[in-house]
């Protein structure tokens, strides 16, 4: 679809969706009667930036159902993320919406080459958490077979991969990164494991982290995004290009904002992701601001599609941290240790304050293949990591190597951060 | 005359080294040799165990950093001059050292274990200078 073909509809979609919550949702009627906004007046996407943008803060005032256009008895499905403060965050679905949910989930299939020929076993977790019921429904919509065996039991996990024919794995990276060391441990034949693709998503990975998880498993890596305020997983998704992920931007419209003023940033420029998803019957909502910190590519990609793409995120501002008035992201200390490749990605920070001094302390794990028997290459090491860190940040971190195995591993998202300062 | 030296990763915390040497016992494993080199923060214990392959796995499972070494171990008089007699034969013959620890053992001999990058050079002049190095299956029996 061409771009102004596109603009088109979006903006076709996005005075319907106006009108439709100024009738049913009256936080909505009342923020756009406090700008002095007409559903009338949102004709085509230009005007999408007249309209207010919408917080998780807000969402969380609108606890539970509050910003629902639909009566209990239209809502199908009923999500919710953990609220680390406080309340959770809970979306709602309409039949229609699970239909256009698994419609994004199978187009995103589709672009990793997954067909009704496939197996595909879903990892993430279901429940609550969107990933899992996500994938599945998706995954059927294509017709692959779908192994729902969620998160967890890693031997379960191995044996079903080996006796199934599992071709496609979904889960977390850091999820799949545990499986490919457990194929390892486990001494599995490589001929024994017959992936192809992997669809990770639901925490941040950097491009090392791809080729471990890609040399591990012996599949192609593809990045997922999505998040269950939007819809869930399947809002954008990678194609074999692996340049990018193409927004499904006829049902999320995408902009990129700066995180401090709101205002509108051009294509390329990085910012704050902002999701309307116009489409969504349940709980459409206008300007979403996600946190997420990335940029939007208009161009056509080399695989024809012409959906914009988006950067993998450079960090939530919401996981920034500030040490030292320098902004920290996790993400940042991984790519340093994946580009030294002697050490695993499994790390921590550990961040406090002593004498009004913020410190940072990165344990990182030593893996098996470098571990030196010589007191002088280990601290070789060290420094090196060390050193790069303090280039990568521009702060001086602490560096100290632990034992294996002695950093919590988790299921779901990876724990990569304890601040101390905030108890 | 190559020996298998495993040496372990270690965190400074305590009580580790006791699990470690809990989990050999356990498999009835002895310890014939060992030192530790340490950090502020870690340290890295060598030794010498019987039935080496096997400690070696179970350190594994038990989740410890296992790396295997080559070594010699060389037998000398426990006598003032003995040690600095058979370093100076592998100065001379340009044989790096990368590491040594050495411990006594019974009739007045001394058992030194010497990790060097050129293993067999090493016991090529030490064998010259008629040395005596201990076979692989006798040290672990030590
Ligand atoms: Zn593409």
């Amino acid at each position: 679809m061409e771009r102004e073909e596109m603009r088109k509809l979006q903006g076709e979609r996005l005075s319907a969706m106006v009108r439709r919550v100024w009738n049913t949702v009256p936080f909505y009627r009342r923020r756009l009667e406090e700008l002095g906004i007409q559903p009338g007046d949102i004709r085509s996407i230009d005007d999408l930036s007249k309209l207010p943008f919408t917080t998780k803060q807000d969402l969380r005032d609108n606890y539970p159902f509050g910003l629902f256009t639909v009566p209990q008895e239209g809502i199908v499905r009923l999500h919710a993320s953990s609220g680390t403060t406080g309340k959770p965050t809970v979306v709602g679905y309409t039949k229609q919406d699970i239909a256009m949910w698994s419609e994004v989930v199978a187009r995103s299939l589709t672009m990793a080459g997954i067909t009704a020929s496939d197996i595909i076993q879903v990892a993430y977790g279901y429940g609550l958490f969107t990933g899992g019921l996500g994938l599945h429904y998706g995954a059927e919509a294509v017709g692959a077979s779908v192994i729902p065996i969620s998160g967890g039991n890693t031997k379960k996990q191995l044996q079903l991969m080996v006796d199934f024919g599992s071709t496609a794995l979904a889960c977390t990276p850091s999820y799949a990164a545990f499986l490919g060391e457990a194929i390892m441990e486990e001494k599995i034949a490589p001929g024994d494991i017959r992936l192809k693709a992997g669809i990770f998503g639901a925490e941040p990975w950097t491009e090392g982290m791809r080729s471990e998880v890609e040399r591990l498993l012996g599949l192609k890596a593809f990045d997922i995004y999505g998040l269950s305020e939007v819809i869930g997983p399947g809002v954008s998704m990678e194609c074999s290009c692996q340049s990018g992920m193409h927004i499904f931007e006829d049902h999320f419209i995408p902009e990129i904002v700066n995180p401090d003023t709101g205002e509108v940033l051009p294509y390329g420029e990085l910012g704050e992701l902002v999701f309307t998803p116009a489409t969504k019957e349940a709980m459409p909502l206008i300007r979403y601001r996600t946190r997420d910190l990335t940029r939007l590519h208009a161009e056509r990609c080399e695989c024809g599609r012409t959906l914009v793409r988006m950067d993998k995120c450079v960090g939530r501002s919401d996981d920034m941290l500030i040490i030292r008035g320098v902004n920290v992201f996790p993400s940042q200390v991984e790519s340093v240790l994946l580009e030294m490749s002697e050490t695993r990605p499994h790390y921590l920070l550990t961040v406090d304050r002593e004498h009004n001094l913020d410190t940072l302390e990165v344990q990182v794990e030593v893996e098996e293949a470098f571990f030196s028997d010589e007191v002088r290459e280990l601290e070789g090491l060290r420094k090196k990591i060390q050193s790069a860190i303090a280039s990568m940040l521009g702060l001086t971190a602490a560096v100290r190597l632990v034992e294996p195995g002695t950093i919590e591993r988790s299921m779901g998202k990876a724990r990569r951060v304890i601040d101390n300062r905030k108890s | 005359m190559i020996i298998r030296q495993l040496s372990v990763f270690l965190e400074n915390r305590t009580g580790r080294l006791t699990e470690l040497t809990g989990v050999l016992a356990e498999h009835d494993i002895n310890i014939s040799a060992f030192s530790i080199a340490d950090s502020t923060d870690y340290g890295i214990l060598r030794m010498i165990v019987g039935k080496p392959e096997i400690a070696e796995r179970v350190l594994r499972e038990r989740g410890f950093a296992v790396k295997v070494t080559d070594v010699i171990c060389l037998i000398i008089p426990d006598k003032p001059g003995s040690l600095h007699h058979a370093l100076e034969i592998l100065s001379e013959n340009g044989v790096p050292v990368d590491y040594m620890y050495a411990f006594a053992s019974a009739e007045g001999r001394a058992t030194v274990v010497i990790r060097t990058d050129e293993a067999q050079a090493a016991i090529r002049v030490l064998s010259q200078h008629r040395l005596e190095l201990v076979r692989a299956g006798d040290i672990y029996q030590l």
